[in-house]
């Protein structure tokens, strides 16, 4: 049985009170807190391990080594991935992104190329592709969502030809909410022989995400969204895209010979993490995804979802609130606009109440252009947040809505 | 009235603010209260990009006197605008260019001006310094 007061013990930050008020944090979608066990972990490395990895005969170093493989096996059976050699470290999603962009990109993307992204993109998953394109001369093709926040899969079908090099989907709506069928989505992909690079951001600490089910060729997420510390992130790909794509970054840790001739490097995922690594980060990421097993991840994603449609039921009391993202299938992500009444503004008497939320366009501005606002306020919910959190950050929006009439 | 004494008189008249809900509510009344720009006004020169909110900021000089007229889409923002401008317009550009705009802070509206509100006031307080450099050079040209 899923017991939030127990879980929440697990997490200092959420002790504490805001301008005298409890803490109410709905940020989560901007980055989660971290369990005591990451917090202790980091400081027990840098107490009585450190010491870098892959490098030293020495003791440390051996068990830093071992532990930095250990997480990149802890992250491989969460994403349900065989081969842990497939997971490669980097500083974080956008990371992960930059990285396929450049070394897939320079390999395999040509003049007059297409790459297809979905409006709903972060900016993440944009721009690196962006600079691709312009560096290739050539061209993104954009995926429309309908009102709701929903891809249409057949719209897919009819934007790919022979020219589509890549498709870039997000897992989850960081805006909207939505979960994408990707798996669907792949084997569309993959039908036309296209590689597929999913953005798992906002899914990969929300829903159950089996890799080898999905057959994805790319999935990046970032350690500090799924409870772990900021600075590391992932990168999965598949072994065929790792062996032929050339690296990112040059330097140590990733050569298996130097001369001032030629470099030999290393195979994956060594050839793609150059110089020393947020080694204690990837460490402290295994803890956390270690730490969400050990609760249960069914237990923490259903009560997640019921905080997500106990709140989505309570704002609608709201006179004159609108829900951005209905699609049938959402993660704890409730964006809304109270009618005359600007995102900014509601976030700061929020924030006055001691409940913390995000406004704005949420880096993902074609989704604001969509539906023709400025942006929104975002209430992002994790399994730490309570029932009477929601009622407390409802009551808050009363109190908006007095105040601004 | 000095810049310094409409900052002071400001000060006073938020000391009997106890709570930071009156505060609010009192920087709402100003916010609605603030005279509209025209639409020529809500120009892409006179917009100032916040992330969050949006500022306009439009300037005249008149008898050797800047007047300024401000805009923002948020109406917490547009009531400090509407403070920041009763304490600027009016003066010349060699005052305003030098003038320490303490008022902010010490009504407890600091958090207001931190970069990671990206609200445009801070922008915008920059604005106000470059319209009177740039009218204080231009004076002196002529001069």
């Amino acid at each position: 049985m899923f017991d939030v007061q127990k879980v929440r013990e697990d997490f200092p930050i959420l002790q504490q009170e805001i301008y005298g008020k409890p803490f109410v944090y709905f940020d989560n979608g901007a980055t989660t807190q971290k369990p005591r066990v990451v917090l202790d972990t980091i400081t027990r490395l840098y107490e009585i391990e450190n010491s870098n990895i892959h490098r030293g005969v020495h003791h440390l170093s051996t068990v830093t080594t071992e532990n930095y493989e250990e997480a990149r096996k802890i992250i491989a059976r969460y994403f349900h991935v065989e081969n842990e050699k497939e997971i490669v470290y980097t500083h974080g999603t956008t990371d992960s992104i930059n990285l396929v962009a450049f070394s897939f990109g320079e390999k395999f993307i040509h003049e007059g190329d297409e790459i297809i992204l979905t409006e709903m993109e972060h900016h993440a998953n944009i721009v690196p592709w962006q600079m691709l394109c312009e560096r290739k001369k050539a061209h993104i093709k954009v995926w429309k969502m309908d009102d709701t926040g929903c891809l249409k899969l057949d719209d897919l079908v009819n934007l790919i030809t022979e020219k589509t090099k890549l498709i870039g989907v997000t897992q989850v709506s960081n805006v909207l909410g939505t979960v994408n069928p990707v798996k669907e989505i792949t084997q569309i992909a993959h039908k036309h022989e296209v590689p597929i690079l999913i953005d798992g951001a906002q899914g990969a600490q929300h829903v159950p995400t089996d890799l080898s089910g999905i057959d994805c060729d790319f999935y990046a997420f970032s350690g500090h969204k799924i409870y772990g510390p900021t600075g590391i992130g992932v990168l999965y790909a598949k072994t065929k895209w790792l062996e032929e794509m050339p690296p990112y970054q040059g330097g140590g840790d990733m050569i298996l010979s130097v001369t001032f001739d030629h470099t030999e490097y290393l195979e994956a995922p060594f050839k793609f993490e150059a110089g020393t690594t947020n080694y204690i980060g990837a460490i402290g990421l295994g803890a956390a995804i270690q730490y969400l097993r050990n609760i249960g991840l069914k237990e923490v994603f259903e009560y997640e979802d019921q905080l997500l449609a106990y709140a989505t039921e309570k704002v609608k009391e709201i006179p004159g609130l609108r829900i951005y993202g209905e699609a049938p299938r959402k993660v704890s992500i409730l964006s809304f606009l109270i009618d005359g009444i600007n995102a900014y503004d509601t976030g700061l008497i929020l924030d006055k109440l001691g409940v913390a939320v995000r406004t704005g366009h949420h880096c993902a501005q074609p989704v604001a252009d969509h539906f023709g606002i400025a942006g929104t306020v975002r209430a992002s919910f994790s399994f730490y947040n309570t029932f009477e959190e929601v009622d407390h950050f409802v009551a808050g929006l009363h109190r908006v809505v007095e105040m601004f009439q | 009235m000095t810049i310094q004494e409409k900052q002071d008189e400001i000060i006073e008249e938020f000391s009997i603010y106890e709570d930071w809900m009156d505060k609010y509510s009192y920087l709402i009344e100003l916010g609605k209260e603030l005279k509209p720009l025209n639409p020529s006004q809500h120009s892409k020169e006179n917009l100032i990009e916040g992330c969050v909110s949006r500022v306009w900021l439009d300037a005249e000089m008149k008898e050797g006197k800047i007047f300024f007229s401000a805009d923002s889409d948020a109406i917490i923002t547009k009531g400090i605008i509407a403070l920041l401008i009763k304490v600027v317009s009016g003066h010349t550009p060699a005052e305003i260019k030098d003038a320490d705009l303490y008022f902010i802070d010490k009504i407890g509206l600091r958090e207001n001006l931190s970069p990671t509100r990206a609200n445009g006031l801070l922008a915008m307080i920059k604005r106000i310094r470059l319209y009177a450099l740039a009218y204080d050079a231009k004076s002196k040209q002529r001069g």
